[in-house]
């Protein structure tokens, strides 16, 4: 299984977060927002202009850009 | 005699029906202000029930209580400082997991908590099963499922209210965090303990653990005691970072472990909600969608509001007029009649329009829309230093810069927020048109309407201009991250937009209104003496103030009549046509002060493009400040937005008519 991060993913991908390399304030909002290590992301959609992305995690939608996206990495899911 | 009154907190993240359920419980009877020192909006209101006098205090909604916004901060400190009775969490639910997070946190600040379990129906209809008494037992607080869209289960939490405050008994759990984390809460509990004061006043497991997440806030409150070393020293031994994800990681273990206890459900199909998105973010439908119903919304708030603008206008025309004509000496007809009638109508002008615009917003945000609006123009935005958020304010500004700043107050990092207020002036409002109208038709012919449309153009690039400019300057920083949640789709409570509405309005009508009505009258006493000259004269202060900074005005090529219109343009931008028919004694009679202008040598085709440039930048009107002010809560910040308009509007004047000059024109 490889590390990709989560600003690959195509619509409808699930995956698993194994790191959040995000720093700054942002880090402690991913985390409050349940971006943690372990949870399960799908990638629901892109905003027309491609940034943000939408996902969906914990059973609820998410959006962030993809500069936070690309710092965090996850395992895709079959 | 016992006690009758109790203090309740509403906690809760947004998007839960917090503000709804705050309306059901107290009715009309609330108070709205700001907390203080922050521009954060705080909410009271009182509820009398079965003889007791209920207070209810409704706090900002939040994810957490990690300190990442003002939000977040207002309310744990209203929590640990003000020691409320009771603290109701409104729990969304059909969204339980996320929801937990913040009982977690609110769990640690060691408080009586209630759970109000919110839109049980929506939970139910998508065939969730939902264990009350499990979530009872497990999270060691009382459950009270309500629908307060529909005033479903209100008395029963009032009830659980009254029975949680006279039972003496705390009872609390919290979750723990692994030995490792444990046995470091332990060792700096026991350091806190070493200062009584702060242990008295603060839970010390919620303020050890807040420590080790590296909470800046906290830390501040440890820093003047005398053990702040000691914890220094403990902290700098960890990595904190791991230690902030650690925790963050173990609360969703422990929410996970639980959660399915209270509640199972059918797998999440493709809700409504997605099927609705899947037009309104749409790749290709998406950005016409937003502009059309943007344009639908300016529509209703502009043109809609224009009637009854003009009747207040008219109603204060005629009691101006009416009273001047009755009353003696004259002096004193024309302090009321032109300063403080015309002042009060210049605060109540806008009131139809920010009515209006709050009733609209709340109708966006109770609907999920606004969300999504942030979400599709975030990428434009954010190339230019700013937040999604953003759009929708600046856009307003093309209407009337007034409810325009106050519409920023959805945007909740302060740094954005700010730009966006500083910005926002710079956005061509409809009182600018007729200053353009008159003088790009005077003076440019056929070209008038490209000249006009230019005039927008260059309000749009100076405010993307300063956008930058502010970002590497006085207020550093990226734009905040762009980290939001998505909420359901739901149809809006009318009681809550038409609260929304009254609220905001009589905000600026008090708050506002008084700066305004001051400035109106100052301009009024400039405009009205030394003693028995006539009203705005050359010979009045207003006239000397023109003639004195003609020499700094004349590179733009105003002499003195048209920088005394442009002081009186202070007041309302439009006002700058008014006084030059007044200084050029024509009155209101537009063809005669065509000619005028035009006979005129000190005006050319050139100055007058100087003086449209001029009026669109140089400063915010009077009503703009007022709530510049108001929104920012900060008289540097408003002297700030006055100043730089006036700097970047004579240097862009003075190029484009030195540059003229140079060019031969």
């Amino acid at each position: 299984m490889s590390e990709i991060t989560l600003d690959t993913l195509m619509p409808g991908d699930l995956a698993r977060i194994t790191k959040v390399r995000v720093k700054g304030p942002a880090r402690r909002k991913l985390f409050d927002m349940g971006m943690v290590a372990g949870s399960e992301v799908e990638l629901i959609r892109k905003a027309p202009l491609g940034d943000p992305l939408e996902f969906r995690i914990k059973g609820y939608n998410l959006s962030i850009r993809k500069d936070e996206a690309k710092q965090i990495f996850v395992h895709l899911i079959e | 005699m016992e006690n009758k009154k109790i203090r309740v907190a509403l906690a809760g993240n947004p998007n839960v029906g917090k503000t709804t359920l705050f309306n059901a419980i107290t009715g009309s009877r609330q108070h709205v202000g700001n907390w203080p020192g922050v521009t954060v909006e705080k909410k009271s209101g009182m509820r009398i029930y079965k003889g007791y006098e209920i207070e209810i205090i409704d706090l900002p909604g939040t994810y957490s209580l990690t300190a990442y916004s003002m939000d977040e901060i207002v309310a744990r400190d209203f929590i640990i400082e003000e020691k409320p009775d009771i603290v109701i969490q409104i729990v969304d639910a059909s969204n339980l997991e996320r929801n937990l997070y913040l009982t977690t946190q609110l769990m640690e600040l060691e408080t009586e908590m209630i759970i109000a379990l919110n839109m049980c129906d929506l939970a139910l209809e998508r065939g969730d099963k939902l264990y009350l008494d499990k979530m009872e037992e497990i999270l060691a607080a009382p459950v009270v499922r309500t629908v307060a869209s529909k005033d479903i289960g209100i008395n029963e939490l009032l009830d659980k209210v009254i029975e949680e405050k006279n039972n003496e008994q705390y009872h609390g759990h919290e979750i723990g965090y692994g030995d490792e984390i444990e046995a470091m809460i332990l060792e700096i509990e026991k350091i806190l303990t070493e200062d009584p004061e702060l242990a008295d006043r603060y839970p010390l497991r919620w303020m050890s653990i807040r420590l080790l997440e590296g909470d800046a806030n906290v830390h501040d409150k440890v820093s003047r005691s005398l053990i702040s070393k000691e914890i220094d020293n403990l902290l700098d031994s960890i990595d904190q970072e791991e230690y902030e994800a650690d925790i963050a990681d173990k609360r969703y273990v422990a929410i996970n472990a639980i959660f399915p206890q209270l509640c199972t459900r059918c797998d999440v199909k493709l809700s409504k909600s997605d099927m609705i998105d899947r037009v309104l973010t749409n790749k290709y439908l998406g950005i016409p969608i937003f502009l059309a119903l943007m344009w639908g919304a300016f529509e209703l708030t502009f043109a809609f509001a224009t009637p009854f603008m003009d009747m207040i206008e008219m109603a204060f025309t005629w009691l101006a007029s009416n009273v001047a004509g009755s009353l003696q000496p004259e002096w004193l007809a024309s302090l009321i009649g032109d300063g403080i009638i015309g002042g009060v109508g210049a605060v109540l002008t806008f009131v139809p329009n920010i009515f209006i615009l709050f009733f609209l917003l709340s109708l966006l945000e109770g609907s999920g829309y606004l969300s999504r609006a942030a979400f599709i123009m975030d990428r434009l935005m954010y190339k230019i230093g700013m937040h999604g958020k953003s759009f929708i304010p600046m856009l307003m500004g093309f209407g009337c810069n007034v409810p325009a700043i106050m519409a920023t107050r959805s945007i909740e990092d302060e740094k954005d927020r700010l730009i966006t207020i500083l910005v926002v002036p710079f956005v061509s409002c409809g009182a600018r048109l007729p200053i353009y109208v008159l003088f790009a038709g005077t003076f440019f012919g056929r070209q008038a309407g490209t000249v006009v449309f230019m005039m927008y153009v260059l309000g749009i690039a100076v405010a993307v201009i300063s956008a930058k400019f502010l970002r590497s300057t006085v207020v550093r920083g990226r734009p905040s991250p762009f980290i939001m949640e998505m909420p359901p789709y739901r149809v809006p409570t009318l009681k809550t937009s038409l609260v929304h509405m009254w609220d905001n309005g009589a905000m600026y009508i008090r708050k506002a209104g008084t700066i305004i009505l001051f400035g109106v009258v100052v301009i009024w006493l400039l405009a009205s003496f030394p003693w028995g000259i006539e009203y705005g004269s050359e010979g009045s202060y207003v006239g000397m103030i023109g003639h004195f900074f003609e020499p700094v005005m004349e590179p733009l090529g105003f002499d003195w009549k048209v920088t005394v219109s442009l002081i009186f343009g202070f007041v309302a931008k439009e006002i700058v046509v008014a006084s030059m028919g007044v200084l050029y004694g024509v009155g209101d009679n537009q063809e005669a002060l065509t000619q005028n202008l035009i006979a005129d040598p000190a005006i050319t085709a050139l100055s007058s493009l100087s003086l449209m440039v001029f009026s669109l930048l140089y400063m915010p009107c009077i009503a703009t400040l007022g709530v510049i002010k108001k929104e920012t809560g900060s008289w540097k910040w408003t002297l700030f937005a006055l100043m730089y308009g006036i700097i970047v509007a004579w240097i862009i004047a003075f190029i484009v008519y030195q540059g003229g000059k140079l060019l031969g024109y």
